[in-house]
């Protein structure tokens, strides 16, 4: 099989299967809950997931935006993968199928499906698919502290300020449970890019620094006190994980990118 | 479970409320973005005294794949009027709209929640009927679906109620204390 055709299959891979850690984490979440609505709501999820992957459909209407982490080897031109991952994208939108989503902002024409592409050299051919739905992306933010209006210093209780505003605001906009990736760090660019780099940690993947692995998990306690639970309708699970990552920053700037994810956060390796 | 087939009769709809689960049967049209700005420019007489649905599907060969709810909020603009101009009964979608749409709401018609991913779950309940404004692509043409048994959570009665209103009233005061 050549690479194209694998890039495909991963396309339907990511589009019909929810990951493992994903579904184990909402089953988790469904036994959890006592409330009748939010304890259907997260059955349902479940039984849709399981649907999908019998019958090989997507999940969700919203494919999203297929967003591409490629690790390769300077044996591989990067012209030439990223021609092939065009192509590849451009055949999956037939054939599993996606749901055209690239919209021009002028015409309002929709022309299909526009593949984010992200590169780094490495030894081995790695490739990291992400298809990242718009709702969940809508609550995304990045915020610049000091911020008063929570009050919000440049250390870590101003980082979780700005998460439990940020989950407050979504409410259920974004599909919750949600999936949390934040960056802190001194450009825009780079909080976004490393906030939603996070979102490929798996549910229980331990931070490997110590004092941010306790704080994902103290500030996910405090996340989920929120109440907003499964869909925005109540309950007890309002968010799955939050994964953090620490950058240097420029003296003057402190930002934090808070990438959202909805429960149906869909991404494969190949 | 309470099974309603629409068109419902006004009394039905003004007695459903908030937290009631529900089955739809009949007609419904789904809109968008796009589909709502249309809607006030013309007039798609079909659409009078019907359902709406905030939904994008995934067609293919003229079979519904995946079709669950898209986020409401982007449409609370247009929604009073939409529901003044054209009567409209019921509306689904996922997270909820504004108090103004809570006040149109009032003494004329709900909004249903539906679950968001939940694409197959729902597309299974779906026939085709007819399709409007093919030009604006997939998602944001207006598909008119028959729908058996589409299940949905009353969330927006008519009565002034708002599930989503008491969550995030409860949430407020926890995120306040959160920041104390």
């Amino acid at each position: 099989m050549g690479l194209k055709d694998e890039i495909i299959r991963l396309f339907g891979e990511t589009a019909t299967q929810l990951p493992e850690d994903i579904i184990i984490a909402l089953e988790k979440a469904e036994r959890t809950e006592d409330d009748p609505i939010s304890k259907d709501i997260l059955g349902r999820i479940l039984a849709n997931v399981g649907q999908a992957k019998k019958e090989s459909k997507p999940i969700c209407q919203d494919t999203g935006i297929p967003i591409f982490y490629v690790e390769y080897p300077r044996i591989y031109s990067q012209e030439k993968l990223k021609r092939i991952i065009e192509d590849a994208t451009a055949e999956a939108t037939n054939i599993i199928p996606l749901r055209p989503n690239a919209v021009d902002s002028l015409t309002g024409e929709n022309t299909g499906n526009k593949p984010f592409l992200h590169f780094e050299e490495s030894d081995n051919l790695k490739i990291d698919l992400l298809l990242k739905g718009g709702g969940s992306e809508n609550v995304s933010s990045i915020y610049q502290l000091p911020n008063s209006d929570i009050n919000a210093g440049r250390d870590l209780d101003g980082v979780r300020r700005c998460i439990l505003d940020s989950i407050f605001k979504a409410q259920g906009k974004g599909c919750p449970p949600y999936i949390v990736g934040v960056a802190i760090g001194g450009s825009i660019e780079e909080v976004a890019y490393l906030s939603k780099k996070q979102l490929l940690r798996k549910i229980d993947d331990k931070n490997t620094i110590d004092e941010l692995n306790n704080f994902e998990e103290c500030v996910l306690e405090q996340v989920n006190q929120l109440g907003i639970g499964p869909m925005g309708l109540g309950g007890k699970t309002t968010a799955l994980s939050i994964k953090i990552e620490n950058s240097m920053r420029h003296p003057a700037s402190f930002f934090v990118g808070i990438s959202i994810g909805c429960w149906c956060l869909r991404r494969q390796t190949l | 479970m309470i099974s309603l087939n629409f068109p419902l009769d006004q009394k039905e709809i003004l007695d459903l409320k908030i937290g009631d689960r529900i089955l739809i049967n009949g007609t419904i049209f789904t809109a968008r973005d796009r589909a709502h700005q249309f809607l006030m420019e013309h007039h798609l007489g079909n659409i009078d005294n019907s359902i709406i649905y905030h939904c994008g599907p995934l067609i293919k060969d003229d079979l519904v794949i995946s079709a669950g709810p898209t986020t409401s909020s982007r449409l609370n603009r247009y929604t009073p009027e939409l529901i003044r101009k054209y009567g409209i009964k019921a509306i689904i979608g996922k997270g909820g709209m504004d108090d103004a749409v809570i006040n149109s709401l009032m003494g004329k018609a709900v909004y249903l929640s539906a679950i968001g991913g939940a694409g197959i779950t729902y597309a299974k309940t779906m026939r085709i009927k007819n399709a409007y404004n093919l030009e604006f692509g997939m998602s944001e043409a207006i598909w008119e679906f028959e729908v058996k048994d589409f299940p949905a959570i009353v969330t927006m009665d008519s009565r002034g109620n708002s599930l989503y209103k008491q969550i995030y009233k409860k949430s407020e005061a926890i995120f306040r204390n959160q920041l104390l």
